[in-house]
């Protein structure tokens, strides 16, 4: 068995509280961490090879060296809080059965990167985990471990829990930053990046929940073990969110080499009532689709890079074979369609006509040309917009189409 | 009765904090919009033109947040919101019978509100809870593994 780093105490009971997080070793990191140089800090976290785990994969210690040096003014630190990826729930996870993990993880990176006022966009919706969330940071407040001279450290950080409003596309993170900001979630052209201007026009670093999660334990243990887990390319461990025709549906704490077979049939149990396995989506709905016999693949970025899809946001969907392509299409191009937040044309209009075009199919009125209009308003539209959303509803409606286009054509000339 | 569109003096406390909480105070647009919604039971426009006075911000670009976001209600709403997840995982696992049985049950459209204000029902993207799918948000509560027995106790938990 692996072992547990993240989830180590999500079968404690209180394991939101601050006492259990410091008996089982919490908030240790800081000492480490204060005895370092910022700079040292970002260094080990390139040198671990921790890899962004909301969905982009970028390397975080690269992320974080994008700052300018000796710049006056504020830095802020934002944690993306913001889950949305259809198939995805290891944040809500972290939020509500380890929330002092991400404290302690703003307190290090804060410090690595320069920042004295943090962040967190929660998702309105998850009004439990903000709860939870928000009783941590006061503990932590109360505690000494947030605020003016943490751990007499000379170091101060202030936490602002902020609540988003419904809408996916605040994940993207200068639409969380417009979002933040008090306007519409619209994402913003890059660059600058928000490393270079980002929250109020100052510098900013904008990470995921798991990302900031892991940092205590590779300034604790070191990056040559973080990186000695996982592949030469993506060092540590992963949540994946199990869920769909699995025998047992949740998340697994797994290193980022394990196969989406393994994750499949070993962890989650395989396909329930003895049905054959069709189809899996293996990295949250913008992934490309995988089939059946494309599962021996390892299930770190480049893994599935190579494989033709995306690692993600690790969010797993498992298809059996009753599933039909074409429905499960209009179900994911109908969720494209409502979320696009409307900024830039090719998106607005595609993920709209897709919708009605995979819908129309659906109900046996789908014309001959559909199938090719679809793919190719997708790949002319890929790549010309602000932001990646688009990009990400290329991944299903290519690969829906292109995998399983008899089941579409069947519907077609029906 | 539509209440006023007043904030008490210990809400326009609350919205002096916000504000000053951020570095652009612009920022507390989205917490005092939900104490609005909290207190008003929805954003109408009057509510938008009280905000943005509070903000000093034209109308307008409240109304483009407001109306940017899914849990800002323009419309009086009922007392309790049953949001059900349509997305992917919950659609492969029953969603669609969900739905259809709450329809059936309320007796109101997806979108709709029953005529005695009890219940609004609303089909939803991902909430982010696959695990336990087929599943929905009843105001605050996460409900999931739903079958036909578990929906009809959430509803008669609902006055």
């Amino acid at each position: 068995m692996a072992e547990k780093i993240l989830t180590r105490n999500f079968h404690l009971p209180g394991s939101h509280t601050l006492a259990v997080y410091r008996e089982t070793g919490g908030y240790a990191g800081l000492e480490t961490a204060f005895a370092t140089k910022p700079a040292d800090i970002t260094e080990e976290v390139k040198k671990a090879n921790l890899r962004g785990l909301g969905g982009a994969g970028f390397p975080t210690g690269v992320k974080w060296g994008f700052l300018p040096k000796g710049r006056p003014g504020p830095i802020y630190l934002v944690i993306n809080a913001d889950e949305g990826e259809p198939g995805t729930f290891k944040d809500r996870y972290l939020l509500e059965r380890d929330p002092h993990a991400l404290i302690e993880g703003m307190i290090i990176s804060g410090y690595a990167i320069g920042a004295h006022l943090a962040f967190v966009y929660v998702r309105g919706e998850y009004v439990q985990p903000w709860r939870i969330f928000s009783g941590a940071v006061e503990e932590a407040y109360a505690a000494g471990l947030l605020g003016r001279n943490i751990r007499g450290s000379g170091f101060d950080l202030d936490v602002i829990v902020h609540r988003g409003a419904g809408a996916y596309i605040c994940g993207e993170e200068t639409g969380l930053i417009s979002s933040l900001e008090g306007r519409k979630g619209w994402p913003k052209l890059k660059p600058p990046f928000p490393a270079i201007r980002g929250a109020f026009g100052a510098p900013t670093i904008v990470n995921n929940v798991e990302t900031i999660c892991h940092v205590p334990h590779i300034v604790r243990r070191g990056a040559e073990w973080f990186a000695s887990v996982g592949t030469k390319t993506q060092g540590g461990t992963r949540l994946y969110s199990l869920s769909g025709h699995v025998e047992r549906p949740g998340v697994y704490e797994l290193p980022v080499s394990v196969t989406l077979r393994e994750l499949v049939y070993e962890h989650a149990g395989g396909v329930p009532h003895g049905r054959r396995l069709k189809a899996v989506v293996p990295g949250g709905s913008s992934a490309a689709l995988l089939t059946a016999d494309e599962i021996d693949v390892t299930m770190d970025v480049d893994g599935l890079k190579n494989a033709g899809t995306m690692a993600g946001s690790a969010g797993v969907i498992v298809m059996d074979e009753t599933v039909s392509i074409p429905e499960a299409l209009m179900v994911v191009a109908r969720f494209y369609a409502h979320e696009s937040c409307g900024q830039c044309t090719p998106c607005r209009e595609a993920t709209g006509w897709i919708y009605k075009m995979a819908r129309r199919i659906v109900e046996g009125k789908g014309r001959k040309e559909d199938l090719d209009t679809i793919l190719d308003v997708a790949r002319r539209g890929a790549g010309t917009t602000i932001c990646a959303f688009f990009d990400g509803a290329v991944g299903p409606y290519i690969s829906y189409i292109e995998k399983f286009r008899h089941e579409f054509e069947a519907l077609i000339r029906k | 009765m539509t209440p006023r569109v007043e904030f008490t003096p210990e809400q326009l406390a609350e919205v002096r904090r916000l504000q000053g909480l951020y570095p652009d105070k612009r920022a507390a647009l989205l917490p005092v919009l939900q104490l609005a919604q909290e207190a008003f039971g929805h954003i109408s426009l009057e509510a938008e033109e009280y905000v943005a006075g509070l903000f000093d911000l034209s109308p307008a670009h409240v109304h483009e947040v407001v109306t940017f976001y899914t849990l800002f209600f323009r419309e009086p709403k009922g007392r309790h919101v049953i949001s059900v997840c349509h997305n992917l995982t919950c659609h492969l696992l029953g969603a669609q019978q969900v739905l259809a049985h709450l329809t059936e049950r309320l007796g109101v459209e997806v979108g709709g509100t029953t005529p005695d204000g009890r219940v609004t029902l609303l089909g939803v993207e991902c909430l982010c809870a696959c695990e336990m799918a087929p599943m929905l948000q009843v105001d605050d509560r996460y409900e999931g593994h739903l079958t036909r027995e578990k929906v009809d106790g959430i509803l008669e938990g609902l006055r």
